[in-house]
């Protein structure tokens, strides 16, 4: 007990000292601070209004630092920037090079399947997918590169969040540390990652998809670590006790049964990644967003509209098409009862 | 040799356990424990034998410790201190994959909620273990379909577990733990969750079962009927602590203590106690009058001749199977043997 209570004094005064450090640091380094020290116990004027030399250097600091990063590290990022670019320009080609009416088929096929074969939902996607280009022929290329954005910024959240989740959920210790950084992933205002994008990677999609899966995967990693927790506990043990490895319970019981909840997470990532697309627009990513801008620049409020709808429209396409996967899949694992019997 | 010995055996939940040992030992209560420590003892210094073949029923009510005890024979829980052998061999020496492989082989375990994969059909369920021991997949289906066939499921191997009743839920896990071939069988509160009439059904199936196959069952329940129809040998755990081993006859007719006393004074008496246990030898039985007797079995339970003996107000004679008279008993000993406690 004592050796733990004396561990939270010595880190409280550690806190301590660091805030007067930071404190000095901020004064020395500010340039406008009085003469010599002496003066703000004489002229108390300080007190009432923020003094200007009570300012943490935190912006020169990270101005530094990303200045640093890029000079040394640089390649790095270029190397990432190539290969996310490379694969964005091949999706997206191949999408705008396809005959429009193939690309209205595929995802109508793929709506078709995803929803169990439901035809209602199937020509409902099909006719939102057919007025994305019915509103305006130019917006049928502005979401095909909006989608093409979004696709690849999905693929690294579950290339990067479904592991994350799994850590998270077995281990209480690795979950406590990540979740603060989830939320701070999602409270930090969109705008003030899309800038050390632009720092690092340069004007374009590249940010644009950086951003879109800083901002879009919490919610995946978030549910794919409830998701497994929350199957049944007795049916892990029977996993155990018939001396399932942690691999076979991971991949036979655990994620099978926690399916529903990571596609709802996909659908979430999906949804989150299509509005920061747009807001992503504001640094010059082409598609859909850079539509409403334009509307708004010139004020052309029909403008505007339009591309607001098919932004819509090219959600309701893509949360039907993931959310009833979802459902299909939860309907299969658990399949209600026979009516009659 | 016993098939399962289990050594002094403790467990207590909490932050620190070992820091509560000590205490512990030296016999402190699970209140005082609790009071003082923050700390929860689920087994206090438990040690029992467990016989090849034979089925070990282990009661109390709920938070005595029962399925803690049952989990800590394959190990999904870790004991405190203490040695649990099972065929000679201390589990706790396994090593992961040592772990592993005695689960596969040697014990399957029924669930009180029945711990059925819900994403599974009945027959990949009754499969698992095979599936996990690494059987190819036609001898797992042919296995499977035996068992299934074994505990009365057939044509339902193709469906859901939650497409089926309870009783028709706990037989495929009953037959899941058949199905692994392994010499002990846990069952953990297997029939508690039972309507009563489903529940004695399955009692029924079990005793037929286990009159096949002779395997060790260590089964845990709540219900004091179940464990004198069951069990070869009866333990009574109260807080953490074995109160009292012994057959059903012994755990009667010569309760430990209170506590156990409390728990079979409402039990029907003539459905357990056979005709040789309250009889007096021959030699002891001269006062007894002879001229009104009714000839009953040695092993046949009071219940059986009871009515008879009441009608016709006469005394009795036991004899063996081969008609040899062993002893008599008195109209006026079997009632007091019926009201005893």
């Amino acid at each position: 007990m004592d050796i733990k209570k004396n561990k939270k004094l010595f880190f409280n005064i550690g806190l301590l000292v660091f805030f007067v450090w930071l404190l000095i640091i901020s004064y020395s380094s500010s340039k406008r601070k009085p003469e010599n020290v002496g003066e703000l116990l004489n002229d108390f004027s300080w007190l009432q209004k923020w003094p200007k030399w009570l300012d943490l250097p935190l912006m020169k600091w990270i101005n530094v630092g990303f200045k640093k990063l890029n000079e040394t590290y640089g390649f790095i990022f270029e190397a990432i920037n190539n290969f996310l670019l490379a694969m964005l320009m091949a999706l997206k080609n191949f999408l705008i090079l396809a005959p429009w009416p193939a690309v209205v088929l595929g995802v109508t096929v793929i709506a078709y399947f995803a929803s169990g074969r439901k035809i209602r939902t199937t020509v409902f996607v099909g006719f939102c997918t057919f007025f994305i280009g019915f509103l305006h022929p130019i917006f049928w290329q502005k979401a095909i590169e909006t989608t093409a954005i979004m696709l690849i910024s999905i693929f690294l959240c579950l290339v990067f969040g479904m592991p994350v989740g799994i850590l998270m959920s077995r281990a209480e210790r690795i979950r406590n540390k990540i979740l603060p950084v989830l939320d701070l992933m999602q409270t930090i205002p969109a705008f003030v990652y899309l800038i050390p994008g632009i720092m690092l990677f340069g004007l374009g999609a590249v940010p644009a998809i950086i951003a879109t899966f800083i901002y879009a995967v919490p919610p995946l990693v978030r549910l794919t670590d409830l998701g497994i927790r929350l199957v049944d506990k007795e049916v892990i043990e029977a996993a155990d006790a018939f001396g399932a490895s942690k691999k076979q319970k991971l991949w036979g019981v655990q994620m099978p049964l926690a399916l529903p909840n990571i596609m709802q997470g996909i659908n979430q990532c999906t949804m989150m990644a299509l509005s920061m697309v747009v807001i992503a627009s504001m640094i010059g990513t082409r598609g859909l967003g850079d539509e409403v801008l334009l509307g708004l620049q010139q004020l052309n409020v029909g403008r505007a509209a339009e591309a607001g709808i098919a932004i819509v429209l090219l959600a309701i396409v893509l949360d039907r098409i993931t959310q009833s996967y979802g459902e299909t899949l939860q309907e299969r694992r658990a399949p209600e009862k026979k009516k009659g019997k | 040799m016993s098939k399962i010995e289990i050594k002094n055996v403790y467990k207590i939940f909490g932050n620190n356990p070992q820091s509560v040992m000590p205490m512990v030992k030296d016999g402190a209560n699970k209140e005082e424990v609790l009071e003082q420590t923050g700390h929860t003892v689920g087994l206090d210094n438990v040690s029992l034998n467990i016989e090849e073949g034979e089925t070990f029923v282990c009661m109390g009510l709920s938070g005595s410790g029962k399925s803690t005890l049952i989990r800590h024979l394959n190990r999904l829980i870790d004991p405190t201190d203490g040695e649990i052998l099972v065929e000679g061999t201390n589990v706790m020496s396994f090593n992961k994959e040592q772990l592993i492989d005695f689960r596969r082989h040697k014990m399957s375990m029924v669930f009180q909620r029945f711990g059925l994969f819900p994403h599974k059909t009945v027959l990949q369920n009754v499969g698992y273990g095979l599936e996990m021991q690494g059987k190819p997949e036609d001898e797992r289906d042919r296995t499977a379909m035996e068992k299934i066939e074994a505990v009365g499921l057939t044509g339902f191997e193709n469906q859901f577990p939650n497409q089926l009743s309870g009783g028709m839920q706990q037989r495929v896990g009953l037959a899941r733990a058949l199905a692994t071939d392994s010499d002990i069988m846990l069952m953990d509160e297997a029939f508690s969750a039972l309507d009563p009439l489903i529940r004695s059904d399955m009692q029924k199936q079990l005793l037929d079962l286990q009159s096949e196959l002779k395997k060790t069952i260590v089964f845990i329940t709540h219900d004091l009927d179940e464990s004198l129809r069951l069990g070869d040998h009866i333990g009574i755990l109260n807080a953490g602590k074995l109160v009292q081993v012994g057959t059903p006859v012994d755990i009667i007719m010569n309760p430990a203590d209170d506590y156990v006393k409390a728990f079979v004074k409402d039990v029907n008496r003539a459905k357990v106690i056979k005709a040789k246990v309250v009889m007096k030898k021959t030699e002891e039985a001269n006062d007894i009058d002879k001229s009104n007797l009714i000839k009953v079995n040695e092993d046949q339970f009071i219940e059986e001749f009871l009515p008879q003996i009441v009608c016709s107000n006469s005394n009795c004679e036991v004899v063996d199977k081969s008609g040899n008279v062993k002893g008599y008993i008195s109209n006026k000993e079997l009632q007091t043997s019926l009201t005893k406690s």
